[in-house]
């Protein structure tokens, strides 16, 4: 899990085992809370394999992230994976998607309110 | 002679082998004038004649092995692709299946004739007729294995085009940098939309695709299970970053999903493919002007 300034960078990679996901939701959500993250950013380009089970861990950190007032990105994923995901009629309605990482900090960066506080922030600064 | 009775009563297809090893000229000299080799072998008539030969020899083979009613037997291996050519090229003369079975068939009376002519004048009436039988059943199997091989190319042929249709079908063009668009033409079945939702799911990694258009004017109808597959694949190209446009309905569609109550819910349509490529231009903030003074200037 990387910080990039109001975004968290997160990289799946291989074979992801139930409780890791689990536990990486966890993660993310106490992460979020304590860093005062904006955006969360979820690099897939290196999961082969996705089952009912991580797309639904993946709606709900989108879920969770945005009761926490921050928006999800997923990005990058595999052909196959979002035909498989399609096909278990996971389409992620709550998640934004992006091509690249670069793409995706770009959207977060757009349509972010500038923080959660919802423009205090800005008026002190 | 003891001998001879002893080879004769024992085996007809013993017999049949022996003649046609002993007769392999004079039956190739007959068949040369059929249909079937005459209008196959126009060259010359030794072309016949030796296309003729290797079928008896092959005949004879099988024969040897006693296994005259097995059209897999290893003695038509041979001569498979010569005889799959001969029932090809009546094919494409324009015979039916029934037309061609019947001119092979009429390749059984002259050599049958021969085997008549050729027994001994003592041989018992009942060694004759087996030996006659089991060149009738010889013969049988000639004509299954000749129609077998035809109606395997066929398929095979078959098998080919649909694969080259799916190929074929489905190019992804590149509009611009980052938008991909799809022409999607003649009916959509579950086969053909995996295809399509693949192949265009790879283009977008490929071209870094932040747009792709669906184009369906050359989709003749649009049902429930179209509209299915649309959604699916806009939904798979959404997970993936893109947004996907549905462009080309026509009048007589979109009255037609009205009816039907198909919903393609938030997916963005446009009439054609032109409105969606301004759209999409207008989403990336790009614009397109018509020449100025200076010369012309896209973009």
């Amino acid at each position: 899990m990387l910080r990039l300034g109001e975004v968290l960078l997160v990289t799946l990679q291989g074979d992801l085992h139930d409780s890791t996901a689990q536990q990486l939701q966890e993660d993310l959500a106490e992460t979020i809370v304590r860093s005062g993250a904006t955006g969360v950013v979820i690099d897939v380009s290196g999961v082969e394999i996705v089952d009912s089970f991580l797309g639904r861990i993946l709606a709900e950190i989108a879920g969770q992230t945005g009761l926490l007032a921050a928006r999800t990105v997923l990005v990058g994923m595999r052909p196959a994976v979002a035909i498989t995901l399609v096909e278990l009629g996971l389409t992620l309605p709550g998640v934004h998607t992006a091509l690249s990482t670069e793409v995706a900090l770009e959207l977060l960066r757009q349509q972010a309110p500038s923080s959660r506080f919802g423009g205090l922030r800005q008026e002190s600064q | 002679m003891p001998d001879q009775a002893e080879g004769t009563a024992a085996a007809p297809t013993h017999e049949i082998r022996e003649f046609l090893r002993r007769r392999r000229e004079q039956i190739a000299q007959r068949w040369a004038d059929e249909p079937v080799f005459r209008t196959v072998f126009t060259v010359s008539r030794d072309e016949a004649v030796e296309a003729g030969k290797a079928v008896v020899d092959a005949l004879a083979q099988v024969a040897d092995a006693a296994r005259v009613e097995d059209p897999d037997a290893a003695g038509f291996t041979t001569v498979r692709e010569q005889l799959a050519r001969m029932g090809a090229a009546r094919s494409r003369a324009g015979l039916s299946t029934a037309q061609v079975s019947s001119e092979l068939a009429a390749l059984r009376p002259p050599v049958e004739n021969l085997l008549v002519s050729d027994l001994p004048e003592d041989a018992s009436a009942e060694h004759v007729r087996a030996c006659v039988t089991t060149l009738s059943v010889l013969m049988g199997t000639l004509r299954v294995v000749v129609m077998q091989t035809a109606l395997s190319e066929g398929q095979a042929l078959i098998d080919r085009q649909r694969l080259q249709l799916l190929e074929v079908a489905t190019p992804v063009i590149k509009l611009w940098d980052g938008i991909v668009a799809v022409p999607l033409i003649g009916t959509l079945d579950s086969a053909r939309s995996q295809v399509v939702m693949e192949t265009l799911l790879e283009s977008i990694v490929e071209q870094q695709a932040r747009y792709a258009i669906l184009d369906i004017t050359g989709v003749p109808t649009v049902d429930s299970l179209v509209a299915q597959h649309l959604m699916k694949t806009v939904a798979a190209a959404r997970l993936m970053g893109a947004e996907c446009i549905v462009s080309g309905i026509r009048p007589a569609i979109a009255q037609t999903m009205v009816h039907l109550g198909l919903d393609l819910g938030t997916v963005v349509t446009r009439a054609s493919l032109a409105d969606a490529l301004g759209y999409v231009l207008h989403q990336l903030g790009v614009g397109i002007v018509t020449p100025g003074e200076n010369g012309a200037v896209v973009r």
